[in-house]
């Protein structure tokens, strides 16, 4: 069995608690501190989750393309449970996302979904992380699995980087720019004047989502860690039978 | 004496082509799903003259998309099974090599498709599509397409679910492939202005730059063995 040194086991432990203190504040301050936007009222307010939870999924997804790369280096199986952690914390994250943008969507846009370029591109990224699941549940050998699980990661990146620039390259998206909750012009234009309160909470909320998915990681790391040490007790019971 | 790199990579193509010349099982089945498909979608959209020049860029780069997946599974999947995958990789020659062999071998059953397209998009729905630009994109596209396709293959081939595998790991990471082929297709067939399509095309050739540099470091990851 892995053992963890005590601090890092303390350092998850403080950082799980944070997470849920740091998921209050933000909460009380978006219901409390940040005002209703003007046009959009409180409808706005699921902005905050929203854009906090693509980040944590950036944030997660970058982390899989650097154990992707590290584990073709080193071939060292950490790489690879931490890829898998990220990716299947970060699907979650992403879907989150997803699903708030379809609420909000809902009073703004008068439609729960629309063929929108961004929308489209963070569809197709999530999709493509849902392919690096099937890859690996579709491949036995686990060496070979894990080589290709590492290559497709670093490919599935491509998803993220085109979710990213899509609002630059295709000027017809609806989808607001930068994310500013006060933008509302249809054109998208990304007008700047969001009050401070407002700027206050988004940073907050950014933060917030991005220490929780790193701890949800964490954690699935661990998981992943005992699930193959079980995985390999039982081999080696069946054999000594 | 070592076999100098572009030897190997046309040995390679040049075999692949050989092989499709004498059984023809890959290039027939491909065109005939491309044919079957733009009738489908014929029926299908039952599109206006006006719709018509607008969604063909569309039916285009699907159709390309469709049946180059069908004969990329095809390409690799040969290679495996009769076991000469093994064999060529036991070779001493550089694995990138292999991988630029197969790739222009399945590039070119792509183009070939592609235009067989160009030909009966242009008689079926009446939109010229002899048009030199085109042909560029066509060319820029299925490279995308065959680098990324070629690499997502070789390892999908070794799933359990192969064809399945195939087309649900390659079109997300195509997508920014088919984006731009698709936009820059309907651009010069609409007639809009150079600004309006050289941009999806700088973009493309962007996109295949670096498709076929990834491919050039992973490739080695995939087949070692």
């Amino acid at each position: 069995m892995t053992t963890y040194h005590p601090n890092r086991t303390r350092l998850l432990n403080m950082m799980t608690y944070i997470s849920m203190g740091l998921v209050f504040l933000s909460s009380l301050m978006v219901f409390a501190y940040a005002r209703p936007e003007a046009l959009q009222g409180n409808a706005q307010k699921i902005f905050y989750i929203h854009l906090g939870t693509f980040f944590g999924s950036f944030v997660l997804f970058s982390v899989a393309v650097v154990g992707g790369i590290q584990f073709l280096r080193t071939r060292n199986n950490k790489w690879d449970i931490l890829g898998l952690a990220t990716i299947e914390v970060g699907l979650g994250f992403a879907l989150v996302n997803i699903v708030t943008g379809s609420i909000w969507a809902r009073p703004i846009w008068n439609t729960w979904w629309t063929w929108d370029p961004r929308l489209l591109t963070v569809t197709i990224m999530w999709l493509t992380y849902a392919a690096y699941m099937m890859l690996r549940s579709g491949i036995e050998d686990p060496e070979r699995r894990r080589r290709f699980a590492a290559v497709y990661s670093i490919l599935a990146f491509s998803s993220v980087i085109l979710t990213v620039v899509i609002i630059r390259i295709r000027p017809d998206t609806i989808h607001p720019v930068a994310g500013g909750p006060s933008v509302t012009s249809p054109d998208a234009s990304g007008d700047f004047n969001m009050s401070p309160r407002v700027v206050q909470t988004l940073m907050f909320s950014i933060f917030t989502y991005i220490v929780v998915s790193i701890t949800v990681a964490w954690h699935r790391i661990r998981l992943e860690n005992r699930a193959q040490y079980i995985q390999s007790r039982k081999v080696e019971l069946l054999l000594n039978a | 004496m070592t076999t100098p790199y572009w030897r190997v990579v046309a040995a390679l193509a040049w075999k692949d082509l050989r092989a499709e010349i004498r059984g023809r099982e890959m290039v027939t089945s491909m065109m005939l799903f491309a044919a079957i498909s733009v009738m489908i979608f014929s029926f299908a959209l039952e599109l206006d003259d006006a719709a018509q020049q607008e969604s063909v860029g569309g039916i285009l780069w699907v159709t390309i998309a469709y049946a180059g997946t069908l004969g990329l599974g095809r390409s690799l999947a040969a290679e495996k099974d009769k076991g000469s995958l093994d064999a060529l990789l036991a070779a001493p020659v550089a694995r990138s090599a292999l991988f630029y062999g197969k790739m222009i071998g399945n590039l070119i059953f792509t183009v070939a498709v592609g235009f067989l397209m160009v030909f009966l998009c242009t008689v079926l729905f009446n939109v010229n599509l002899f048009v030199p630009t085109l042909w560029l994109v066509i060319l820029l596209g299925c490279l995308g397409f065959a680098t990324t396709g070629t690499l997502v293959a070789s390892m999908s081939v070794h799933a359990r679910a192969r064809e399945m595998l195939l087309p649900i790991l390659l079109l997300p990471v195509l997508l920014p492939v088919i984006i731009s082929a698709t936009r820059a297709s309907i651009a010069i067939v609409t007639e809009l202005k150079v600004e309006d399509w050289l941009p999806w095309i700088q973009l493309l050739g962007f996109v295949d730059f670096v498709f076929l540099l990834m491919a050039f470091f992973l490739f080695d990851y995939i087949v070692e063995e």
